[in-house]
């Protein structure tokens, strides 16, 4: 691994006016340590499921408290947190988690994907490639991916540990006899480090290759189920597929109607009353970026946009 | 049958306590390769207990089980890790099920449970795994056209074929069966025997059935274990010992149906 | 002639515990040496053990004591005191036996039980199954009833089905168990000379034959099986 891995949050004198009766970052110390031990765990076998003892967070379940939890056992004064919810960063879920934040511990909040030193995520890698140093935080709801198959528990955690993972390319086989095709769109499994069969959240399957060989550390909480697991930087991460039906990303005709963008994971959404539609992208720190240097779309759609996009963020997990 | 030099399973001493209730005791006997071992008694005298215990679902509480392994020779289950065993049992042994709910996985389709064994053994080629659920849909008489059927859709007698072509698809060497033919019709479960016996004979396979019904064990089976409380109070060929039965209980239960 | 079977010392006891453990001493030190070519008529009254002695050397019937000796794939064997799993070797290779009833599953059609025991020794379907019409046309089974479970033949039918079975294949030792009790005469004249033809082949027989025509044609010598031996 080469860039320092950062579990320690860094600590200075530098003191900020905060929320009054709450320690930093909302949780105790005590819970912080024990979720640090349990994310270098986590990291010791990537991609494999620890317990935790997940604790009660000021927003309700479903609302991301397990990627919340880690980030708070992480964060310091001197970081710069980065929230998004489906690649936004202004939506309701994303502005609560900042706002908590803000009145915990004062750290600085972006929205540029490059300036930040943690990111929390719900549903969204980046399109702006990680780096080493940054740490990316998923927000998970079933961190099971046999669940679906395999309902108890104890027979998935036997099937993870020997590795007996025949049932999960079992899900893949109905895709294809039901649909010609691996119609898996979101939460798409993948094989960390040739070992453990993991869940990527609800990810868009598009976002799956960006996890294979990311310089950035991966975190995932699911705070519901009490589980954490971690992909460290530069780790193998492989698509499940089949040898006459290889793993692929959705491939989209369109392009963004404000950046213009061929590249990147588009979101359809509906213009006016009339049910005119278009796509834009769902990253809306990459597509502001490219607009500011100098490719495309007139302000008030903007405008329109930022309306549309503010009530899809209304909805939970 | 392919006449053998070594027997495919040697059980000694076979014993299962639940606490100091008896599952099984002292169980011993020898299963040969393409031999047919039948296992009658009444209810609760500890015959699924014994196959759970011999395919280590369950762990002996005393006893050696010696199993002839294609792959790894001579074999002591007691010495293999938990690991190994899974693997020995979803290429080597199957097991059929009772109810067809606990041998087969509901919520996928019958081409599904069919090729996840394949898959289990790495086969990562939908097309290769295709095609081996249709030859084994075939094979038990399933209409290949269901293969995208969910298996709540099958009648008794297919949900039995299906777990059986389930199991085979690895063309294990030794398949264990728990009332294969409970609960199903006379006539479907005459073509049952007859496909079993087909499958036995094609394959060279060694089953160990379960079963109260005595026509099944007369028309399957080659050996038999007739249990009681736990134990076996007589075992030997088959038709001698529904013919010639030596044990009181044997001739009890031999009496007790009409003769068959 | 060479020694195809030995029996020795065999004594039979039933003992029926579901009616008080009542005690039936059936086989009382028999002793019996078959060779190659011999047909032996096993005599006396009925009930005095003659189906039970065929039982026994079949393996069918565990005797109290004794030893079955057959000569089977160049070796002698033991059946008394063999494991299911030889014995069934003896059955399929060296001794057919042809009792007075049928048992067959269900569903299969007459030629293929008739044309079982050669493809279970791995001869192809096809070929065992031409043997069998062979044989099945000699004993006068009508073709329309070759695909035809035997479950519903009449009597006689079913006992040529079960002639074919043992005929079929030369088993150096055969046993047989009133085979033409339920004939008519032209049948009966079909199956004699079947038995013939095994004899002249070297097939060791031992038969129970009702029939005193038949038995007198057949037997090279008659066997009570109530002797005490000390053969
Ligand atoms: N399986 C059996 N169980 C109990 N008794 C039997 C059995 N088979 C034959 N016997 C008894 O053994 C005696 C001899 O019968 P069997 O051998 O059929 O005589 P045979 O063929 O000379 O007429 C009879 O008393 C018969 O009831
Ligand atoms: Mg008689
Ligand atoms: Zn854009």
């Amino acid at each position: 691994m080469r860039g320092p891995l950062k579990l320690q949050p860094k600590m200075k004198s530098k003191s900020v006016p905060l929320q009054e009766g709450y320690n930093f970052a909302y949780l105790d110390e005590g819970t912080k340590r024990m979720i640090r031990r349990t994310l270098l765990k986590a990291i010791a076998i990537p991609g494999h499921q620890i317990p935790f003892g997940s604790r009660e967070m000021p927003l309700p379940l479903g609302w991301g408290t397990g990627g919340i939890q880690i980030t708070a056992a992480l964060i310091g004064p001197d970081d710069i947190l980065k929230v998004i919810d489906q690649g936004a960063d202004d939506t309701t879920n994303a502005i609560s988690i900042k706002k908590l934040f803000v009145k915990t511990t004062g750290v600085q909040i972006t929205e540029r994907t490059e300036k930040a030193t943690l990111i929390q995520t719900r549903h969204r890698i980046p399109e702006t490639p990680l780096k080493e140093g940054q740490v990316i935080i998923y927000q998970v709801p079933i961190p099971e991916p046999l669940r679906f198959l395999e309902p108890r528990e104890p027979e998935t955690r036997k099937m993870h540990a020997l590795a007996d993972y025949g049932l999960m390319y079992v899900k893949l086989y109905e895709d294809i006899s039901t649909h010609g095709r691996i119609a898996t769109a979101f939460m798409y499994p993948v094989l960390v480090h040739h070992r453990y069969i993991a869940s990527p959240s609800p990810i868009p399957r598009f976002d799956n290759p960006k996890m294979d060989r990311m310089p950035a550390l991966q975190l995932f909480g699911a705070g519901r189920e009490k589980r954490i697991y971690a992909i460290p930087p530069y780790t193998t991460v492989k698509s499940l597929d089949f040898e006459d039906y290889p793993f692929e990303i959705e491939k989209w005709d369109q392009q963004c109607a404000l950046c213009g963008s061929r590249e990147s994971y588009l979101d359809e959404i509906i213009k006016d009353d009339q049910g005119g539609r278009l796509f834009v992208c769902s990253d809306t720190d990459y597509c502001q970026q490219r607009r500011e240097k100098g490719k495309n779309a007139s302000p008030s759609e903007v405008v329109a946009m930022k309306a549309v996009r503010r009530k899809k963020g209304d909805e939970t997990t | 049958m392919i006449f053998s030099k070594e027997p495919l399973l040697k059980v000694m001493g076979m014993t299962k306590y639940f606490g100091d209730r008896v599952g099984c005791r002292d169980i011993s006997f020898e299963l040969w390769p393409g031999e047919v071992l039948g296992i009658v008694g009444e209810s609760g005298s500890g015959k699924t207990t014994l196959l759970n215990t011999l395919s280590y679902h369950l762990e002996p509480t005393r006893g050696i089980i010696l199993y002839w392994s294609e792959q790894q020779g001579l074999v002591d289950l007691g010495q293999l890790s938990e690991s190994q065993i899974r693997y020995l049992m979803r290429t080597e042994w199957g097991m059929v099920r009772q109810n067809p709910r606990e041998g087969l996985r509901m919520r996928v389709s019958a081409g599904a449970n069919i090729g996840e064994r394949l898959m289990a053994l790495g086969v990562r080629h939908y097309g290769r795994i295709r095609k081996e659920v249709q030859k084994w849909l075939e094979r038990v008489e399933i209409d290949t056209d269901r293969a995208n059927d969910l298996p709540e859709t099958f009648s008794g007698g297919m949900l039995q074929r299906l777990q059986i072509a389930r199991n085979l698809v690895t063309q294990p060497r030794l398949v264990l069966m728990d009332e294969p033919t409970g609960g199903l019709d006379v006539s479907v479960q005459a073509r049952l025997l007859d496909l079993l016996r087909a499958l036995v004979a094609e394959f060279n396979l060694s089953l160990i059935v379960v079963t109260h019904d005595l026509a099944v064990v007369r028309l399957l089976t080659h050996r038999l274990l007739v249990m009681r409380h736990g134990e076996i109070v007589e075992s030997g060929l088959t038709d001698q010992l529904l013919d010639d039965p030596h044990h009181p209980y044997t001739q009890l239960l031999v009496s007790s149906v009409i003769q068959v | 002639m060479e020694t195809r079977l030995q029996a020795e010392d065999i004594q039979k006891t039933f003992i029926l515990y579901l009616q008080g453990g009542k005690k039936l001493n059936v086989l009382k030190r028999v002793y019996l040496t078959l060779g190659a070519g011999e047909c032996v008529a096993l005599t006396g009254p009925s009930g005095i053990g003659k189906s039970t002695f065929l039982r026994v050397l079949y393996a069918n019937y565990k005797p109290d004591s004794g030893r079955v000796l057959v000569f089977h794939r160049g070796q002698w064997i033991n059946t008394v005191e063999a494991d299911p799993y030889h014995i069934l070797d003896v059955r399929r290779y060296t001794i057919g036996y042809v009792s007075q009833f049928l048992r067959v599953i269900p569903r299969v059609p007459a030629l293929d039980i008739v044309a079982e025991p050669l493809q279970r020794l791995g001869l192809s379907p096809d070929e065992s199954r031409l043997q069998a019409q062979d044989l099945l046309r000699r004993l006068n089974i009508p073709e329309s009833l070759w695909e035809v479970s035997p479950t519903t033949f009449s009597g006689g039918e079913q006992q040529r089905i079960n002639l074919a079975r043992s005929l079929i294949y030369p088993y150096s030792i055969l046993l047989l168990d009133e085979p033409t009790a339920s004939l008519d005469e032209k049948n009966r004249a079909v199956v004699i000379q079947l038995i013939r033809e095994a004899v002249a082949r070297g097939t060791a027989i031992v038969g129970v034959f009702h029939d005193r025509e038949v038995r007198e044609t057949l037997a090279t010598r008659e066997f009570d099986v109530s002797t005490e031996g000390t053969e």
